[in-house]
């Protein structure tokens, strides 16, 4: 398969501790891959590795866009940068604009699409205009896809938990990636809203043409979603496969169940 | 209705406050005669002061948490400010700010001198205020030498008058750039920096530009500062200083609402989003293809551009400049200013500056007790209006966003 993404050999240190060690992941184009594993085995910190939060200690990003042929090194890129690469991402841990309304937020995802600056914004010339106002009918349509459409006035501050969720998601998608990055999406959603989530994930990858990374604890959701399968524990992966090869893969069982004792 | 509780605790804080006050307000001592005076009369006078102060903070406290409550449950129909509904309406609106316009012309006609010359000080400080809006409430970036690049706009002119003979319309914007350039200057350091580490940080950059003048003997004339530094030309026509300071008003007021037109558009615009978002969360902001570094540089370099500019008015208006004007304290009044007006509410910081800068000019009667009703007055804000005199007006520019998809 054309891949979107692929990850070689990385590492990543903190002082004296190795976060990561030696991982390979890819990512094909129109696939949902996931990365599952353990609490504390990296996989936030991998995220933040792709994404230029951190820059990684060894190893490579490599993106590819369509209409280049060649690989595009993104490692050492300011997260702002991968942004505008076309990686976009969520945060485990909700990280919205809380005193922003729901629509703003989703504009400040289209901020890197957008060229006014200063003296710009200041004249309001004919150019800064017609962006300004096809900004806010783009993100009134991504709200409406997401589902969120009823909230555009309201503070995020107000919205309800598993709505501030998807508003992370229309603000990923506002900033026009190829590949998004979920990190936990269904952390602390009702089985009902995991069906939702489940069902938006998946048509975000059909009628966008998104490819999705993500993040899962939540094992039905992983089984239900994804093309393949990847697993890290301790920084290191110990297997990939398709979600019938994870399930049945000793090596998974034992890192997340502990290893049977001979009796 | 008064229950035994609070008629208890109300006892209890005058008790509290009068054993406070005992050593100022009870004992004096009289070195001449070698006695020690006791004033129990005070002692009456605080006890029931403080009694009667509690109760009336005691309902205010409790109107406070009913507030909450509603919010909670749903009733919200008081979150958008009083001002602001009013503000939305056009029937009000538009006769208040002709009434507001007319007064604003007529000002200098109808009061004296020396009222005209307290608005201009005014004015100013409604410029700063709106300069370091940007800065602190728009970006979220605490910066507590901002009076340096105030001090940098009137040097500016101050200077190049002195050696050039540059004239206050050439001064105006070369204040401006050189102040933006100071900006950055600060900027680029303190990329890295938030919070109480920021503030910390600019306070030390404000306390150097004001060293640095007060001993720079040959650059700046130090202490002494420079004196007939030329008020505001007309075309050449020589004014009185009368005719001069009503010049000068109008200028502050085209300043002003050329400020207000900038920053208005500025905060409704992607460079203005970008500031909040920042404000909101860094990572976040960064995460979503924001460059954080020209954001935050772009925040300082404006407001520096603002605080300068209204530098060069200071200059021109005082005819005299020394590091004395400039000092720490001004940077904490222009930040009170922006605090308790609203940060990030344009009209807010306007009514900010203008209570804070009005205020002690017409209670002079009360000056001695200027400082304590200012702590006081700022205390009770924090406590009942966080959000400032009018707070954040952002609400008002969403319900335009949405208006714009439905015609769509």
């Amino acid at each position: 398969m054309e891949p979107v993404l692929k990850v070689q050999n990385l590492g990543m240190n903190f002082g004296g501790l190795r976060a990561l060690d030696d991982l390979d992941l890819d990512v094909g184009r129109n696939e949902i891959v996931a990365l599952i594993g353990p609490n504390g085995a990296g996989k936030t910190t991998f995220f933040n590795c792709i994404t230029g939060i951190y820059p990684p200690t060894d190893g490579d990003v490599l993106i590819f866009t369509q209409g280049r042929d060649s690989a595009e090194r993104i490692n050492g890129l300011k997260p702002n940068k991968v942004t505008e690469k076309g990686l976009a991402r969520t945060f485990q841990n909700i990280r919205l604009f809380l005193n922003m309304t729901v629509l703003e937020n989703v504009m400040i995802g289209r901020h890197c699409r957008m060229h006014a600056g200063v003296l710009g914004a200041a004249l309001r010339g004919g150019s800064t205009m017609r962006e300004e106002k096809k900004v806010v009918e783009d993100s009134y349509a991504i709200l409406e896809k997401i589902g969120l459409a009823r909230f555009v006035n309201e503070f995020a501050k107000n919205l309800p938990y598993g709505a501030q969720r998807l508003l992370e998601i229309a603000r990923a998608m506002a900033t026009e990636p190829f590949l998004l990055l979920l990190d936990e999406p269904a952390a602390g959603m009702n089985p009902h809203e995991t069906q939702e989530l489940d069902e938006l994930i998946k048509k975000i990858r059909d009628e966008e043409g998104i490819s999705i990374l993500l993040i899962e604890h939540d094992m039905k959701l992983v089984m239900s979603l994804s093309d393949r399968i990847f697993v890290v524990d301790y920084g290191k992966k110990i297997a990939q496969g398709t979600p019938e090869e994870i399930r049945n893969n000793p090596v998974v069982i034992k890192a997340y169940l502990g290893e049977e004792v001979d009796a | 209705m008064i229950t035994f509780d609070e008629i208890k605790k109300a006892f209890l804080v005058s008790i509290w406050f009068m054993f406070l006050t005992f050593p100022i307000m009870v004992i004096r001592v009289n070195p001449v005669e070698h006695i020690v005076e006791w004033r129990w009369k005070n002692m009456l006078v605080v006890g029931i002061g403080s009694f009667l102060l509690s109760f009336v903070w005691n309902y205010l406290m409790k109107r406070k948490e009913l507030g909450f409550k509603k919010a909670e449950s749903g009733e919200e129909t008081g979150t958008i400010p009083l001002v602001q509904r009013i503000l939305g309406e056009k029937k009000i609106y538009i006769p208040a700010l002709v009434v507001a316009g007319i007064f604003t012309i007529a000002f200098p006609f109808i009061f004296s001198l020396y009222q005209t010359n307290i608005m201009v000080s005014a004015l100013i400080y409604v410029m700063l205020g709106l300069g370091l809006n940007i800065v602190v409430g728009l970006a979220g970036l605490l910066d507590l030498g901002y009076v340096a690049f105030y001090a940098v706009g009137a040097y500016a002119y101050a200077l190049l008058n002195y050696h050039f003979g540059i004239s206050f319309w050439i001064a105006l914007p070369i204040g401006g750039l050189l102040g933006a350039t100071f900006g950055i200057l600060l900027g680029f350091p303190v990329l890295r920096l938030r919070g109480d580490y920021l503030a910390i940080v600019t306070l030390g950059f404000g306390e150097i530009i004001r060293i640095i003048l007060e001993n720079w003997n040959e650059f700046s004339f130090g202490p002494s500062g420079i004196a007939n530094i030329p008020r505001p030309s007309l075309f050449g026509i020589n004014l009185s200083v009368h005719e001069s300071t009503i010049y000068i008003y109008y200028i502050m007021i085209a300043l002003c609402l050329f400020t207000v037109f900038v920053v208005n558009r500025l905060q409704d615009s992607r460079i203005g989003r970008a500031w909040i978002a920042l404000r909101e969360d860094e990572v976040a902001c960064q995460a979503m293809g924001i460059d954080k570094t020209k954001t935050k540089l772009t925040a300082f370099s404006l407001g520096a551009t603002w605080a300068s500019m209204a530098g060069v008015m200071f200059a021109a208006k005082t005819t005299f400049v020394n590091p004395a004007s400039f000092t720490i304290w001004e940077s904490i009044i222009i930040l009170c200013i922006v605090v308790l007006g609203g940060m990030g509410s344009i009209i807010g910081v306007i009514a900010g500056a203008l209570v804070l800068i009005l205020m002690p000019e017409y209670l002079r009667a009360f000056s001695e007790y200027r400082m304590l009703a200012f702590g006081v007055l700022l205390v009770v804000m924090m406590i009942f209006r966080p959000g400032g005199i009018i707070p954040n007006v952002r609400r008002v520019y969403t319900f335009q966003g949405v208006k714009n998809t439905d015609k769509s």
